[in-house]
């Protein structure tokens, strides 16, 4: 009886990933999506734990409730209490966790395994490497989103250290798969070799393309995920995987179509050890500063200012005072608008969500594409907390470690105010040769405190 | 030759399933709106948490004093947890914001 009710619940837990999946995807029914494919998790895994009732010692149960009841009281409060600037940070966390998970199976299958059903060895030996290069790539990620690892760190020829490291990895599991070396030391050499792979894989790739490798790692999981499937015979376990393999790995292609990057270029990077050359700290000249009264003037007799946020505005919760600039500007007869890049911020959509917080209009955020050709007709251009995103050297530079990073255009308008807490590089770790041309001036400080005094000046004005 | 035929034979419904998978995971989210490209993803990577499922069949499947198995199942379970639920509370959250929109 309860073998068979097992299979209806994994069929409806795998319809549930499918439509939850389904509905994630357009805005209006994203919410529900995403508790409809809660439901399927928790109906899968309830039935799960049950499905063996009467062979279990009860100290089993124990263990498995109290690792469920700590996981998901940490699990809440985390998610619940985190910023909303720390969300994609938190997204690769998370992925982590369940690449270690898949890799921790593999560790304790392995030598079950060997004894019983020797053919299964590639199966569990799969999910384990797919598994650990995850939790590695993903603890790198998240590390390098919330600040502590800051720069790209490229080792000499990383490009063939790692791809020499991969075939090594490929080759010793069909080593011992082949050769049936069991013993328990080669499981966990190999244990550590995905480990070091998935650090040398993120390492090297720079902190603006960080969203895509999550994407990638996170449909790694999904492959994980899927060959625990493939071991166990568990459908639900296989539709779940492979669905997000294969969606993610979309989702990873679209959103690097977004960012109009091929793929390689994300994960290969620039070639050689050029991130230093485009000058880590060293200055190119000087920098004029603006104060807010003068910079109130100016934009008061401007017919269009651009606004263009970043993740300095998302930092300094500056998003209701540059709704209040808006309305001031407004209100003189300044048109505004918000130029929005698609990796704004940390997260693709992340500016979005912040500036409908503070109820700016949708219609005023402009994409990329559409917004560039109207730099040359802007006055003024107003770049709270955004640097690499603006970084002419994406187009000018092949040395640059963002070179072919589609930017906004600003160095095309009348003039641009950049307002920045310090001189300080940019996430990518380079310098921003806008900052030192003519027609930029800085206007330094917490986007939030040297707004509201902007505001100020304009309201004193009248 | 003969042992690939006979793999996929023994195989065939693991293969059917994730072929039609593969397409239908392509499908599902073909004309994503960019601004959606993180819940989906943190949505996607609640999903894959269903890894948790192969945790606690370990630990099922564990002799009770086998504790080198046991501590890491555990561990797998409370790893597996943290990304479910953390998964779809994130995702959740996200989804918050845009609600407010209107």
């Amino acid at each position: 009886m309860n073998i068979d009710l097992i299979h209806i619940i994994y069929l409806f837990g795998s319809v549930t990933f499918i439509l939850g999946l389904k509905m994630l995807s357009n805005p209006k029914t994203a919410r529900n999506g995403n508790l409809l494919a809660a439901a399927g998790m928790t109906a899968a895994i309830v039935g799960t734990i049950f499905l063996k009732e009467n062979e279990v010692s009860p100290i089993i149960y124990y263990l498995i409730f109290g690792a469920i009841l700590v996981g998901t009281v940490v699990g809440w409060l985390t998610a619940k209490r985190v910023q909303m600037t720390k969300m994609p940070e938190l997204v690769s966390l998370f992925n982590g966790m369940g690449g270690a998970c898949a890799g921790l199976i593999g560790l304790i299958e392995f030598p079950k395994v060997a004894a019983h059903h020797p053919e299964k060895l590639g199966i569990v030996l799969a999910g384990m490497i797919i598994g650990s290069v995850s939790f590695s790539g993903s603890m790198i990620a998240w590390a390098k989103l919330n600040g502590t690892l800051r720069n790209a760190i490229r080792l000499p020829k990383y490009n063939i250290v790692n791809t020499l490291v991969l075939i090594g990895l490929l080759a010793y599991a069909v080593y011992i798969v082949v050769a049936g070396a069991y013993d328990p030391m080669h499981l966990y050499l190999l244990f550590t070799l995905a480990i070091v792979y998935g650090v040398l894989f993120v390492i090297p790739i720079g902190g603006a393309d960080m969203p895509v490798v999550i994407s990638l790692l996170n449909s790694f999981t999904g492959l994980a995920a899927a060959f625990g499937g493939f071991l166990y015979d568990n459908q639900v376990m296989l539709t779940g995987g492979i669905l997000v393999g294969s969606a993610g790995t979309l989702l990873t292609l679209v959103m690097c179509k977004a960012m109009n990057r091929p793929l390689y270029s994300v994960v290969f990077g620039a070639f050689g050890e050029t991130a230093a050359s485009a000058g880590g700290g060293e200055s190119q000249g000087s920098v004029r500063e603006v104060s807010s009264s003068d910079l109130a003037v100016q934009m008061n007799y401007s017919s269009k200012v651009l606004i263009v946020p970043g993740y300095g505005l998302a930092v300094a919760q500056a998003q209701h005072v540059v709704k209040e600039l808006e309305t001031l500007l407004e209100e003189r007869g300044v048109e505004v608008a918000y130029a929005i890049h698609p990796v704004a911020g940390r997260m693709p959509g992340h500016m979005n969500v912040l500036l409908a917080e503070s109820n700016v209009d949708y219609d005023k955020l402009k994409e990329m594409e559409d917004v560039n050709p109207e730099f040359a007709q802007t006055d003024v251009v107003l770049v709270v907390g955004a640097n690499d995103v603006v970084n002419p050297a994406a187009k000018t530079d092949p040395t640059s470690p963002i070179f072919g990073m589609p930017i906004l255009e600003v160095e095309n308008a009348k003039s641009v105010v950049v307002n920045k807490r310090s001189m300080n590089a940019g996430y990518a770790g380079i310098q921003n040769e806008l900052f030192f041309r003519d027609k930029t001036s800085m206007l330094f400080g917490d986007a939030k405190k040297v707004l509201g005094e902007l505001v100020n000046e304009l309201k004193n004005l009248d | 030759m003969e042992d690939l035929i006979a793999y996929f034979t023994n195989n065939k419904e693991i293969i059917f399933i994730v072929i039609l998978m593969v397409f239908v995971g392509v499908e599902v989210i073909g004309n994503v709106p960019a601004v959606l490209h993180t819940p989906l993803m943190s949505g996607a990577n609640a999903i894959h948490g269903v890894v948790i499922i192969g945790a606690i069949l370990v630990m099922l499947d564990s002799s009770p004093d086998n504790y080198l198995a046991l501590s890491l199942g555990t561990l797998a379970v409370f790893l597996g947890t943290l990304n479910v639920v953390g998964g779809f509370v994130v995702t959740d959250r996200m989804l918050d914001m845009f609600k407010k929109k209107k």
